[in-house]
């Protein structure tokens, strides 16, 4: 098999494996937050037992998390080599950045989280809870610098090396950090990793209200996880469109690819669904006429860049870019709907009765998972064939000395490995589920223990 | 010893004299990138150690003690490692593509070693079944050998030389990274975690499981001891390029002669219950060793088997700009980093005890 393939497959397996976990380190640290504050405010038992309960998941999101993110670091070097020649310069800086201001303090501070109730007062332990979930945030920063870096390059210039090959240098670092796209793309992840976790929390607590467990536990975790959910959804929509319209200013093949116009100066409609051929560059599907022009340049009329604009060298996948980007959006929208309904029935007062709803908030714990990882997709398979776009193309990126069978070697080894980590994660976190928070953690009430 | 190339300190690489000490932005970024290392091989080092270690307690109490002995701090350790990656990286991005990507078979290994470490800590203690722990305990114990080992293998491969082109490639082949040197100084590098890990418990255990890792530091001194004895021997035999900048200033020899009082401090410091100072003696070993291997390599990172292509921190570094923005950023990272550090080691000082949050 092509060398190149199998080391984006690998590459694709890891980070995509590796990103169930972040997201959820972000939004449960979000929530841990919420809860500590509201314990320290209110000082209702409850609010420690919710912390005390949602840290043990924690500590076991953040080890997998961990264990997963050490590959990142040096796969770059193990299968990218060409690639870290020719960036190191600009792009190490940011990883570098990651370990010294975000790793540090985050890890720090994680072991005040998780072992230190008995250690140190509960003031102290909410600023070490505040400290992991911007520590968590600080990682997300420096990453999404860097890979927005090779969306929309800015603040760097190309030279030759001593050995006559072309490397990027930086030549200025805010023009780096603040390149185009980094700033909305940041904002929107972010967003997606509060869902992630407020859908995390929302389906444990429905899934308690349903076996009629924890009851006081589940209904208060129901209230914090829909308000972070809400803030979340309605953010990720506002930061979504903001990030569409930038890729539509700074990246016109992916935009065209994204919504399916194909047309080379046209005005065009929006596709709420569809099906891109992308061989001959045509789409079939449901089109409401003149809205992306209108959403774009404000006027029906106005033509919109599409595909046959451009080079077909120079063309990411079509049909990829445009159902990754498409199920996200329509994933994003349910999720905003069933928050909606959750509101609602909350205001109501029959939220916790209504069997329906809670069994679908139980199944929606994957929802933000999936719109996360299919928002990476359409990033990444978007810039193709680019891996600095239109400055290095993917192909010449890779690792020279590194051949097809040693990344069969490592692709099955990690996909071994991933799944046997994927089971037992899935296998704990049902473990703790059944488990309960513990009645020790809550003395004013006695404990529903399975 | 296989074939052995020549190596000579790479004076027409870098067109400056091999040991000149001037402070420049890459010497600078040498030293930066070594303490990164140092303190990953001196923290993390014993939590390795520690696992190299685990199979040897006798009771699922003693394995506990020992899990949560570096249970707080195990993670924030790694993140050196992790650190130190991005650092080479940003610093030395021709040294983190040719050698991350020469060393494929190797690093993917560690890789996957990290990963059963991690796991393994987390993991282990959630579950009562006998069945589940002694995999986890097994996969603990493995994991951390085998990922000692191959740290101080390519260590081994980065000081006795690799094959690299003309263009800055690797050249060799996985069977050549397997050298008996290699070999050598990953068993080192196994032994001097083991030793530095066993001294680590006797600080954190107590009654008779403290009186049992006493026993183990004696055997993991001695057995150290040989390894870093054949090691030098080797080194001084098959490449005396690595002791060029001591003959060249003797006043350096403090090192070795402070590296071993150092180790020759443990037992006495052990033996009057002075455990911290022991600890002390040990962490002071492991920086010796480490700044023995940097003033020998200086100014190269990566020796080759041609002298003149040598990785050397200054043809295989980042711009100046990049570095000075870099040094910047270390040096406001420094102070809150010693903080952090500093405060969970006070935090979780003490013996061990088990309570509700342990493993």
């Amino acid at each position: 098999m092509d060398v190149a393939l199998l080391a984006r497959l690998q590459f694709a397996l890891t980070i995509g494996f590796h990103y169930i976990y972040p997201p959820l380190s972000i939004g449960l640290g979000m929530v841990l937050v919420v809860i500590e504050a509201i314990w320290l405010l209110t000082k209702k038992p409850i609010y420690h037992q919710m912390a005390r309960f949602f840290t043990r998941v924690f500590g076991l999101v953040f080890a997998i998390g961990v264990a997963t993110g050490i590959v990142m670091e040096f796969e770059f070097g193990t299968n990218w080599a060409a690639y870290s020649r020719f960036v190191g310069d600009v792009f190490g800086s940011a990883l570098a950045a990651e370990g010294l201001f975000a790793f540090f303090l985050e890890s720090g501070f994680l072991a005040l989280l998780l072992f230190g109730w008995d250690r140190i007062g509960p003031r102290l332990h909410f600023l070490s809870t505040v400290a992991v979930c911007l520590g968590a945030h600080f990682s997300a920063i420096w990453i999404i610098v860097a890979n927005s870096w090779m969306q929309t390059p800015a603040g760097y210039h190309v030279v030759l090396d001593a050995a006559g090959r072309p490397r990027a240098e930086i030549t200025d670092f805010w023009a780096v950090v603040f390149n185009p796209s980094s700033v909305d793309r940041l904002m929107h992840t972010i967003f997606g990793a509060w869902a992630a976790g407020a859908f995390f929390v929302l389906s444990i607590a429905a899934y308690y209200l349903l076996q009629g467990r924890h009851e006081t536990f589940a209904r208060a975790t129901m209230r914090i996880g829909l308000a972070l959910a809400a803030v979340a959804s309605v953010a990720s929509i506002a930061t979504g469109d903001l990030s569409a319209r930038l890729v539509a200013r700074y990246q016109p093949e992916k935009f065209a690819a994204m919504e399916g116009v194909m047309e080379a100066s046209a005005p065009a409609g929006l596709h709420i669904l569809g099906w891109v051929d992308g061989a001959n560059q045509r789409v079939t599907g449901v089109e409401i006429p003149g809205l992306l022009s209108t959403m774009i340049a404000g006027d029906a009329n106005a033509a919109i860049p599409g595909v046959k604009a451009f080079s077909p060298g120079d063309l990411p996948p079509l049909n990829a870019t445009f159902q990754t980007f498409h199920f996200m959006v329509a994933l994003g929208t349910m999720m905003a709907g069933l928050v909606i309904c959750g509101l609602v029935l909350l205001r109501k007062g029959r939220l916790f009765r209504t069997r329906w709803l809670l069994w679908i908030f139980v199944g929606a714990v994957v929802g933000p998972q999936i719109a996360n990882q299919l928002g990476w997709a359409t990033a990444e398979i978007g810039r193709q064939p680019w891996i600095v776009y239109r400055v290095m193309r993917t192909i010449d990126g890779l690792s020279p000395v590194v051949n097809s069978s040693q990344v069969i070697f490592s692709l099955v080894l990690f996909t071994l490995v991933y799944v046997l980590l994927f089971v037992l994660f899935l296998f704990l976190l049902n473990e703790k589920i059944q488990h309960g928070p513990l009645a020790e953690d809550h003395p004013g009430e006695i404990g529903h223990r399975a | 010893m296989g074939p052995s190339p020549r190596i000579t300190r790479a004076k027409s690489a870098t067109g400056r004299e091999g040991i000149s000490m001037s402070l420049d932005l890459n010497t600078v970024w040498f030293l930066l990138v070594g303490a990164l290392l140092a303190g990953y091989a001196v923290l993390d080092g014993f939590d390795l150690g520690v696992g190299a270690l685990h199979l040897f307690a006798r009771t699922d109490e003693q394995r506990r003690v020992f899990l949560n002995a570096i249970g707080p701090v195990w993670d924030g350790n790694e993140v050196w490692l992790v650190t130190g990656g991005g650092a080479l990286f940003a610093a030395f991005p021709v040294v983190y593509a040719t050698v991350f990507s020469g060393f494929y078979v190797p690093m993917i290994l560690l890789l996957v070693g990290l990963i059963f470490r991690a796991v393994a800590i987390e993991f282990r203690s959630k579950q009562p079944g006998a069945r589940w722990r002694r995999s986890w305990d097994c996969s603990f114990a493995i994991a951390s050998v085998v990922s000692s080992l191959l740290m101080g293998i390519a260590f081994g491969n980065v000081i006795w030389g690799i094959s690299i082109d003309a263009t800055g490639e690797f050249a060799g082949s996985f069977a050549a990274l397997l050298n008996p040197y290699a070999l050598l100084t990953g068993v080192t590098t196994v032994a001097l975690f083991m030793m530095h890990g066993s001294i680590y418990l006797v600080l954190k255990t107590e009654g008779d499981t403290q009186e049992m890792v006493k026993g183990w530091v004696s055997n993991t001194i001695i057995l150290f001891l040989i390894c870093y004895a054949t090691t030098t021997m080797a080194t001084i035999i098959f490449r005396p390029e690595m002791t060029a900048a001591i003959k060249a200033s003797p006043v350096l020899f403090a090192l070795p002669v402070m590296t071993m009082l150092a180790i020759a401090n443990v037992p006495r410091a052990i033996h009057h219950q002075r455990f911290g100072e022991a600890f002390v003696s040990s962490s002071c070993a492991v920086l010796g060793l480490f700044g023995l291997v940097g003033v020998g390599m200086f100014p190269a990172l990566v020796h080759a088997w041609e002298p003149a292509r040598h990785l050397t921190i200054y043809n295989a570094s980042s711009s100046p700009k990049t570095l000075w923005i870099m040094l910047i950023m270390a040096l406001i990272a420094i102070p809150l980093v010693a903080t952090y550090t500093l405060s969970v080691y006070w935090i979780f000082r003490g013996k061990v005890k088990l309570d509700s949050t342990s493993y």
